[in-house]
């Protein structure tokens, strides 16, 4: 019972924030304030939607004893663990050639990658 | 021989936690599995062993890294990750947005510090490497709101990025 509210507890935060992060993308002016919406919300949504999926595998697995739901959750928890390492790598790499290519931040304050990399 | 038994002992875990619940209960794993995964392990220790670990292997054998390395993950850094996304959802609802990109001054030594700082600072929201400077390892930071008046400064200290914890302190101690 107090399992079943927690899924459904961890369900809504993800799913929240990987709304906000759309909403984001489709709010903000640059691409680099996209990829903040983009790549930064989705993460911490989906680590909180694998989360929904461990608690209901644990729980299942609890009633059956059925090995595949422990196959389960270590899969999900490997997932999380690649989408931190290249959720960042990937972010990083967008930005860099947005800013190679000519992409100023637009809007923007200061600028320092612009005077050692014009 | 070191780097062979690191490779070795790593790929074997990583396909233990893949074929985990393979068993019949109370084993973890059916033999058939681990027979496959040890002879498995041993082609991948073979043919990756100068990738996997070309410098310092020992350094990754020593367990309180790891330890370290997990408690900062589940500690200082998922608190900032939670921190940050309210603060980007804030934003994301209000529109109050500042961005610019920032220089800072990384302070580590090592290659796998610079690497573990940046991913740090790109994984958390509001903040972006969007560049390094190989030489001095500086990093430049696109942040979604520069607090005004940071803007005029030259170089930031590391510690300012995160909000609460002293982050690069945590990393300087896993990595070096």
């Amino acid at each position: 019972m107090i399992l079943t509210v927690l899924i459904w507890v961890a369900l809504a935060i993800g799913l929240s924030f990987n709304t906000l992060g759309i909403v984001g993308i489709l709010r903000f002016p640059d691409i680099y304030t996209r990829l903040h919406a983009d790549t930064k919300c989705t993460t911490f949504g989906t680590i909180f939607t694998s989360l929904a999926v461990v608690l209901y595998a644990l729980r299942v697995y609890v009633q059956t004893s059925d090995g595949q739901y422990i196959s389960l959750i270590f899969h999900t928890l490997l997932a999380v663990v690649v989408l931190a390492f290249t959720n960042a790598t990937s972010a990083h790499a967008i930005a860099q050639a947005a800013h190679r290519r000519g992409h100023k931040p637009m809007p923007s304050v200061t600028d320092r990658l612009e005077e050692i990399r014009p | 021989m070191v780097a062979f038994v690191v490779t070795f002992g790593f790929s074997y875990a990583l396909y233990l936690v893949l074929t985990a619940g393979s068993g019949i209960a109370p084993w973890f794993w059916s033999s058939q599995e681990l027979l496959l995964g040890a002879i498995v392990a041993v082609v991948v220790g073979l043919a990756a062993r100068t990738f996997f670990s070309s410098s310092r292997p020992r350094a990754g054998l020593d367990p309180r890294r790891w330890v370290r390395a997990i408690a900062y993950v589940c500690g200082p850094f998922f608190l900032e990750l939670a921190r940050a996304n309210l603060d980007v959802a804030y934003r994301i609802i209000t529109g109050r947005i500042r961005p610019g990109i920032v220089r800072v001054p990384s302070g580590m030594s090592t290659d796998l510090g610079v690497l573990f700082l940046a991913n740090s600072i790109t994984l958390t929201p509001g903040t972006l490497t969007v560049g390094i400077d190989e030489d001095t390892h500086d990093l430049f930071i696109h942040m979604i709101y520069v607090p005004p008046g940071l803007e005029d400064r030259e170089a930031i200290d590391a510690r300012e990025i995160f909000a609460m914890f002293d982050c690069p302190r945590w990393i300087r101690r896993i990595t070096e």
